[in-house]
């Protein structure tokens, strides 16, 4: 059992370093998702809401772990 | 094959799997010098033997994902690996974090070695071999995580596997001439670039799984990367300055 939670902890710790920004990525995901289901009239949309927020996360976490 | 895709996957195979047997050398080293080279090599192998058997077992489970969900499930794991890598190179570009030194590692990993043979004298040549061990399948997962997720897409595994085979031998090689580590290796610079290939292949192959009409289609993705290269410099810079205000 604590070989399956090291390895487990070691998988899950190739993603996640700083949880929120985990966090955030996966509800950036989320979001154009979403976009993408509503707004079938304009695709794009789903991918601007995905890079622009993907580059909006890495900027602000960052820089809030800079002033902590 | 389209070499905008093929060329970033087997350059991001081969820089990532340079940081890495970079990282596994020096705990290599480290064992070798302070109990042989047996222990080192015999660790190192089983782990490189683990490695070969996690490819192999996880071939069928990706064939188990549907294709049209292939690309986001990938997607999403590149994104949140690439950007947890770029999120430390920046952290450590700013100072925020200390940069991490091959020759700092080596003398630790030893150190600890030695405290560990004190009371363990017998058990020594286990905790050698376990230690080289464990540098080899920690570092070497997420070479083959790399691999799969840039090749795995677009038929380009083989190609991404030659790059990241190619990258370890030539640090084998510079460790079997040097017996050092190799402390002259960029490796933040490395995983900087690394960090902003991965995160916008992530992105790429998310909004594909979203049925996303890229403008360009693959040309997208340098432009991605380099979206993330401006986003990521001004971060450093950011970072620097809200450094300098808390000193």
């Amino acid at each position: 059992m604590t070989l399956l939670a090291t390895a487990f902890r070691m998988v899950v710790g190739l993603f996640v370093d700083d949880g929120s920004l985990a966090l955030s990525i996966i509800v950036i995901v989320l979001l154009a998702w979403i976009v993408a289901n509503l707004m079938t009239d304009m695709p794009l949309a789903a991918g601007v809401v995905l890079l622009a927020g993907s580059l909006g996360v890495l900027f602000a976490n960052t820089v809030k772990a800079a002033q902590r | 094959m389209i070499w905008t895709t093929a060329a970033p996957a087997v350059t991001t195979a081969f820089l990532s799997s340079l940081v890495e047997a970079v990282e596994a050398l020096t705990i290599v080293l480290a064992v070798a010098s302070v109990c042989g080279w047996r222990p080192a090599a015999i660790g190192a192998l089983a782990g490189l033997a683990l490695l070969a058997f996690i490819v192999l077992a996880l071939r069928p489970l990706l064939d188990r994902i549907p294709l049209h969900l292939l690309p986001l499930v990938i997607g999403v794991l590149l994104l949140l690996f690439g950007m947890r890598w770029l999120r430390k190179a920046i952290l450590r570009a700013a100072g925020v974090i200390a940069l991490h030194d091959e020759a700092i590692a080596f003398a630790a990993e030893a150190e600890e070695l030695r405290d560990q043979a004190r009371p363990h004298e017998t058990r020594l040549d286990w905790l050698a071999g376990l230690a080289s061990f464990k540098a080899v399948v920690l570092e070497g997962l997420e070479v083959v995580f790399i691999v799969i997720a840039v090749g795995a897409g677009r038929g380009l595994l083989g190609a991404a596997s030659l790059g990241a085979l190619a990258a370890c031998l030539v640090v084998v090689a510079l460790g079997f001439i040097l017996h050092r580590p190799l402390t002259r290796v960029p490796e933040n610079t490395l995983k900087f670039a690394v960090g902003v290939v991965l995160s916008a292949f992530g992105v790429f192959w998310i909004g594909e799984g979203l049925s996303v009409p890229w403008p360009g289609e693959d040309f997208a993705i340098p432009v991605f990367a380099a979206l993330f290269l401006v986003v990521a410099l001004s971060a450093v810079v950011f970072s620097r300055g809200a450094l300098d205000q808390r000193i």
